[in-house]
């Protein structure tokens, strides 16, 4: 009789394993992977039926991304100058001229400001507040902490209405500080929670060692809790900057101007005769990058974060 | 270093009352052990001690000063926790060094400092070792060294030895009071555990039910327990109780109990109705004509001594007898009980009667 190891995965399961978790990869990428190739694709190849899958890779999509175009008389295009740059000369190709920057720069830049803004913001109150639920004596906690959790009970944009109202009378509408407090209000519940079970599980033991050794109550929970709510801070950022980045309800509603952030913008670029899908596409792909690159950094703490609790060193 | 003094200390969590009013003093340079069963007040009474939850009234009064409202980074004393509590993120070096930081030591003499406090400990090897990789031996040495390196007025001590393994725990518990005795560091040690504190203690405060039971040097509440409480809670296997209904007249040197009579410490003081009569069980002889007669129920060997379980009048009695004498199960023997050292309960409050014997003994 052979013997079977209960922890160790034979040779098989591993394999089966691997191709399904390969399988489920590549279904979840492939909208990822569409999105990313089509900002490389020029204009016909990016609506051509059955689509292509090899194309011939053009930055048009970027260029047209950020900046705007407008189309000149034949007999003056022939007198033009040679284009200077290299996106000079691909506008060229379509028969029209760079005729300034878009305003995609600005609408990123928002989201940027909004986005970690917010998420700052939601940080720096929820961790507050958590560690003030999870220590102190705080008359009506269960009540309050229930009614933090309540905000979250419905989909915020059911408030939607009451918001618009508010923000008009307020004259929050269109502001970066309109939008960062909204997505705060939003994300503090989360934040307030996720933290609040973070800092229950570090021993309060630190905290009084730290007092005996004559810190006073502030300095203990900035040297010693902090640090060790690192992971869970992290993770909770990553979740509240998730949100804050990718909302686009509100966005919509809320801002025009000054304060629109990208989600909103990307989908109205126009291009000649109609929907610019490379240059959407490439929007799409370059507002990825910041959450992307927000969530490799912290993806360590991330994957502790998630299983914090579950797994006791 | 300090003396500290304890005055009717109470502490309320609600509508649990957690300590009722302890009073006991702590001389400077005393090894002082708060002894008692889980959730009798004694962690409750050291966190007081030192500042981590405020009493609701009384005084704690450390060098004649009243600190019972101050925060602990003001009380100026160090406290070794259960768990160890060493800071995961820092250092060996900067978990000694934390509470010389915060003073605004210096950074040389923070260096001077904690290579000394490493020397005397034995840890200089794991100094720039991160913490969470120690053993549980280490780990106590270093939450020692970060206690001892400032120099505090005393040291608070919550079940330092609970962590560790028994076989670790005895070597950790020499060390501790040889370190005790090189720094004369007034220190209050909380312990469930009777032997440790009988061991390592100058003096032992017996807790119960958030009231303090007794208080005095270990032989004192060994051999003269205030109440059926220490007298049950402390030695192993505890006293023996016989209870009986009688009298116990102040003078008298007899105790009537029914079906014998004993010799006692003279009575001081009288009471009627429940009593009871406490022997040690190393003050258990068997002697053929003793009054007292008990059927031998069982032996347990333990090397050099034996236990002998019989069965009395008044109930079970416990002798510690030489494992040499031969006890048959089954067998009637005559008890003799060592007159010198019985003490006589009221068996309504538990509490000693006064006699010659435990005259001046403290009474929580």
């Amino acid at each position: 009789m052979t013997a079977y190891s209960v922890t160790e995965p034979t040779g098989r399961s591993k394999l089966v394993a691997g191709l399904l978790v390969t399988l489920y990869a590549v279904i979840t990428l492939l909208p990822l992977l569409w999105i990313i190739s089509t900002g490389f694709k020029s204009g016909p190849d990016s609506i051509s039926y059955p689509p292509k899958v090899v194309f011939e890779p053009s930055l048009e999509g970027y260029v047209n991304l950020f900046t705007t175009r407008t189309r000149v008389a034949a007999e003056e295009f022939q007198n033009l100058p040679p284009p200077e740059t290299w996106y000079d000369a691909i506008v060229r190709e379509s028969g029209m001229v760079i005729a300034g920057p878009s305003r995609f720069g600005e609408r990123f830049l928002n989201s940027v400001i909004i986005g970690f803004g917010s998420t700052f913001l939601s940080i720096f109150l929820g961790t507050l507040a958590a560690y003030a639920f999870s220590r102190f004596k705080v008359p009506l906690k269960d009540d309050l902490l229930f009614f933090i959790l309540s905000t979250r009970m419905m989909p915020p944009i059911a408030v939607a209405i009451p918001i618009y109202l508010m923000y008009r009378e307020l004259g929050l509408s269109d502001t970066h500080l309109g939008m960062i407090l909204l997505y705060t209000a939003v994300n503090i519940s989360l934040a307030v929670w996720l933290l609040k079970g973070f800092i229950d599980e570090i021993p309060r033991e630190y905290e009084e060692a730290a007092l005996i050794d004559g810190y006073t109550r502030f300095q203990a929970f900035r040297k010693v809790v902090l640090p060790q709510a690192a992971t869970g801070i992290a993770s909770t950022a990553i979740f509240c900057l998730i949100f804050a980045w990718n909302e686009y309800a509100f966005a919509v509603l809320l801002t025009s101007g000054t304060a629109q952030t990208a989600p909103p913008f990307i989908p109205t670029i126009i291009g000649v005769g109609g929907q610019d899908w490379p240059a959407v596409a490439a929007g799409a792909t370059i507002f990825l990058l910041p959450v992307m690159i927000f969530t490799i950094l912290l993806r360590k703490h991330l994957l502790r974060g998630i299983t914090f609790g579950a797994v006791r060193k | 270093m300090a003396e500290i003094v304890i005055r009717n200390l109470r502490k309320e969590f609600g509508a649990f009352t957690a300590v009722k009013g302890s009073s006991f003093t702590i001389r400077d340079g005393e090894f002082f052990m708060l002894l008692g069963p889980s959730g009798c007040g004694k962690t409750t009474t050291l966190r007081m001690i030192a500042g981590l939850e405020l009493p609701t009234s009384g005084q704690i009064l450390i060098d004649g000063e009243d600190v019972s409202q101050r925060p602990a980074s003001q009380r100026d004393i160090a406290m070794v926790f259960q768990m160890f509590a060493l800071y995961p993120h820092l250092n060996v070096r900067k978990n000694i060094s934390y509470p010389l930081v915060s003073q605004g030591v210096p950074r040389a003499q923070i260096a001077a400092k904690v290579a000394e406090v490493a020397r005397i400990l034995g840890i200089e090897s794991i100094l720039d070792k991160p913490v969470g990789g120690l053993s549980g031996g280490d780990r106590q040495r270093v939450a020692l060294g970060r206690a001892i390196v400032r120099n505090p007025k005393a040291f608070m001590m919550d079940e330092p030895l609970g962590a560790l393994d028994a076989e670790f725990r005895e070597r950790m518990a020499e060390e501790l009071r040889a370190l005790h005795d090189r720094m004369g560091a007034t220190t209050v040690y909380v312990t469930h555990d009777q032997l440790e504190a009988m061991q390592m203690g100058d003096k032992i405060v017996v807790m119960n039910h958030g009231v303090v039971e007794q208080f005095g040097t270990p032989q004192d509440i060994y051999d003269h327990p205030a109440t059926l409480f220490v007298a049950d809670f402390i030695g192993s296997p505890a006293m023996n109780f016989l209870r009986f209904d009688g009298v116990a007249e102040a003078g008298a040197t007899r105790l009537d109990l029914g079906s014998f009579a004993a010799a006692v410490p003279e009575l001081q003081e009288s009471a009627r109705g429940a009593l009871v009569l406490g022997v040690r069980p190393e003050h258990v002889s068997f002697r053929d004509d003793a009054a007292c007669r008990g059927r031998v129920e069982a032996a347990e060997y333990l090397g050099t001594t034996q236990i002998v379980t019989l069965s009395t009048a008044h109930g079970p009695v416990k002798a510690r007898i030489p494992s040499g004498q031969v006890a048959r199960p089954g067998e009637t023997v005559g008890l003799d009980f060592d007159a010198r050292t019985l003490s006589v309960f009221d068996g309504g409050s538990g509490r000693a009667l006064r006699t010659a014997a435990n005259a001046g003994v403290h009474h929580g």
